[in-house]
């Protein structure tokens, strides 16, 4: 499982990268390898509110449809429609590809930081 | 090869009788501006053509065929004689009612035995399968609560193992979606659905059996929390094979039902069906059904109230399945239909306790009419996961059982044998079941390439769910 430093990791197996105010959100690449091969992104859109432990996104495998859960309340202020035609990127990168940028941050889940998450995953593993 | 490859110019086999009504051509404008590309190809062309499909699929006359939840029961051929009789074949929808009288009889029969079956009043036939049941439900109940002027309900609650159909029906007709997740035991969990019942919601959304495969014990207290609350309560027959003549959902406390002609009342499923989801109601929501049957003193006619929800689907629905069924119904009568039902359950109970030494069962207790397996520790151990045994299935023709569901069991199969299946099919595909987990603990490398011997061999899924090619290129 790889992991990276400086990003801040949701039990929900999320990933957010807080700058100047802005948090960007993508999924774990423990959770895109449990998830499969993916095939289908639902975004939301531009402008929409995101609320802490709440569905703001889907992803699809030949599996199954999986929500993808924000660690934090806010505003989307821009949405990555790359993934849209290119799902294939989160297995590839799923550090680079990013789902949303949310601004206007009210609230904010306890976030874990690498190690922390790692730890998490592993007792989850047992 | 497709049939448009195998087209060579200036072929064909049609044998149309005479036109017998003036021709009319279409006016210039009218004209079509691109080729029609009908495939043209003689007689024995086609006729192998259709062959040589035929004998790349696999369906319940090729083998067993234990798909859960979709109960793909053996379609008796009397139903086929039945459906193919001329007084049902050679009838045109826009007849006048009173030369159609027998059809018309046949649905008013075909509607008494399935409320009786269900404890509903009124069905409708219109829906011409199980998503579109849920659909009509659903508008059904939206309509209840509206004539009441009770305009707060927007959401219907969806248990967590309910097939997907149900949520996006709701979403549908305009509702959108709570869901709760199961207890332990894979039933409801009660206390989450009294915190989520109240004046906002419309109804809740049930199969029961559930998707696991367990007649839900509190169903009573289920139905009574969301009657409570002042909401409705819609059962899917996804899985009525179970318990048909022994239990009824309208005595469980359902208001609204959808039936599967396709799945529990043997007419044919998949592979184009067509199927047909009758929908049931009790007297509170009769007034809301498309056009219902009304008995005349003569005749019998179709009557849409004054606060129908319309019409779901152009004349009758799918008539000829709703032939199929009664004859179904018939062929089995009062003490068959229950006697299907306690064989279909006998038959998982076999398989699951003649497997379940070796494959770890998701809720070990005794099942209704299909029992769900999680191959998770399997796949820990030796890598082949609930994929690669369906697929090594199929090299032992057999068609795998339903994968990856319901949601809540990881590295789910569902087997539903169904009750027409013999003891000895049943010892074989046990047999199946457990040379292919011993596979999977000496050879776990050839189950990830299975199935070898099929027409088409280990498809790319992910290719083509990725990069889908929905229609022939004509050149």
């Amino acid at each position: 499982m790889e992991l990276r430093e400086g990003l801040l990791y949701s039990k929900s197996h999320e990933w957010v990268k807080e700058e100047d105010g802005v948090a960007i959100i993508g999924l774990t690449d423990f959770a895109q390898s449990e998830l499969g091969d993916l095939v289908f992104v639902n975004l939301p859109e531009e402008g929409d509110e995101v609320t802490v432990g709440e569905a703001f996104a889907d992803v699809e495998s030949v599996k199954a449809v999986s929500d993808v859960y924000s660690p934090v309340s806010g505003t989307v202020s821009e949405v990555n429609e790359e993934l849209l035609d290119a799902p294939e990127s989160i297995n590839e990168a799923p550090y680079d590809a990013w789902f949303v940028k949310v601004t206007d941050i009210t609230d904010k889940e306890e976030l874990l930081t690498a190690e922390e998450y790692q730890a998490f995953v592993e007792s989850e593993q047992e | 090869m497709l049939v448009f490859e195998k087209s060579r110019p200036g072929r064909g086999c049609s044998m149309l009788p005479a036109c017998d009504v003036e021709i009319v051509l279409p006016k210039e404008k009218d004209k079509r501006e691109l080729a029609l590309h009908m495939p043209e190809l003689s007689e024995n062309e086609l006729s192998r053509h259709y062959t040589e499909l035929a004998k790349k699929s696999h369906g319940v006359n090729d083998g067993f065929y234990p798909l859960g939840s979709c109960t793909m029961k053996y379609n008796p051929k009397i139903n086929e004689d039945m459906a193919a009789l001329p007084g049902f074949t050679e009838v045109h929808p826009l007849q006048p009612a009173h030369t159609v009288q027998g059809c018309m009889e046949v649905m008013k029969e075909t509607e008494e035995y399935l409320c009786e079956i269900t404890g509903m009043d009124h069905m409708t036939f219109q829906p011409a399968a199980g998503a579109h049941g849920e659909f009509t439900g659903l508008l059904l109940i939206k309509a209840y609560h509206e004539s009441r002027g009770d305009k707060k309900r927007t959401k219907i609650i969806v248990p967590d193992s309910a097939h997907g159909t149900n949520p996006a029906s709701a979403v549908m007709a305009g509702y959108s979606v709570v869901s709760i997740p199961s207890g332990e035991d894979g039933c409801v969990d009660l206390e989450k659905l009294r915190a989520v019942a109240g004046d906002d919601i419309a109804g809740l959304m049930l199969t029961n059996p559930n998707t696991v495969g367990l007649f839900d014990k509190n169903i009573l207290e289920i139905t009574n929390i969301v009657h409570g609350c002042g909401g409705l309560c819609y059962y899917d027959g996804a899985n009525l094979n179970a318990v048909m003549g022994t239990v009824r959902p309208g005595d469980m406390g359902f208001d609204v039902i959808h039936l599967n002609l396709h799945k529990t009342f043997s007419t044919p499923h998949g592979g184009g069906g067509p199927g047909s989801g009758p929908v049931g109601c009790k007297e509170c929501l009769t007034e809301f059904l498309p056009s219902v049957l009304v008995e005349g003193e003569e005749t019998l006619s179709f009557v849409k109230s004054e606060h129908s929800i319309g019409e779901m689907k152009s004349f009758y629905g799918n008539f000829l399945v709703v032939v199929r069924a009664l004859t179904y119904l018939k062929t089995l009568g009062r003490e068959g239909i229950p006697k299907a039902s306690q064989n279909a359950v006998l038959n998982a109970n076999y398989m699951m306790n003649k497997l379940k030494d070796l494959y770890t069962m998701a809720y070990d207790e005794v099942c209704m009419h299909e029992f769900v397996m999680s191959l998770s520790d399997l796949k820990k151990k030796t890598g082949v996961s609930a994929m690669d045994i369906a697929k090594g299935l199929l090299d032992n023709g057999i068609h795998p059982p339903t994968m990856y569901f319901p949601l809540i069991v990881d590295e789910a199969l569902m087997v539903e044998p169904t009750e027409t299946e013999s003891r000895e099919t049943l010892d074989e595909a046990i047999q199946v079941f457990r040379n292919l987990y011993e596979m999977a603990e000496k050879e776990a490398e050839s189950l990830h390439a299975a199935p070898v011997t099929t027409p088409v061999t280990r498809l790319d899924e992910v290719g083509a769910a990725r990069h889908p090619v929905l229609r022939y290129q004509f050149s």
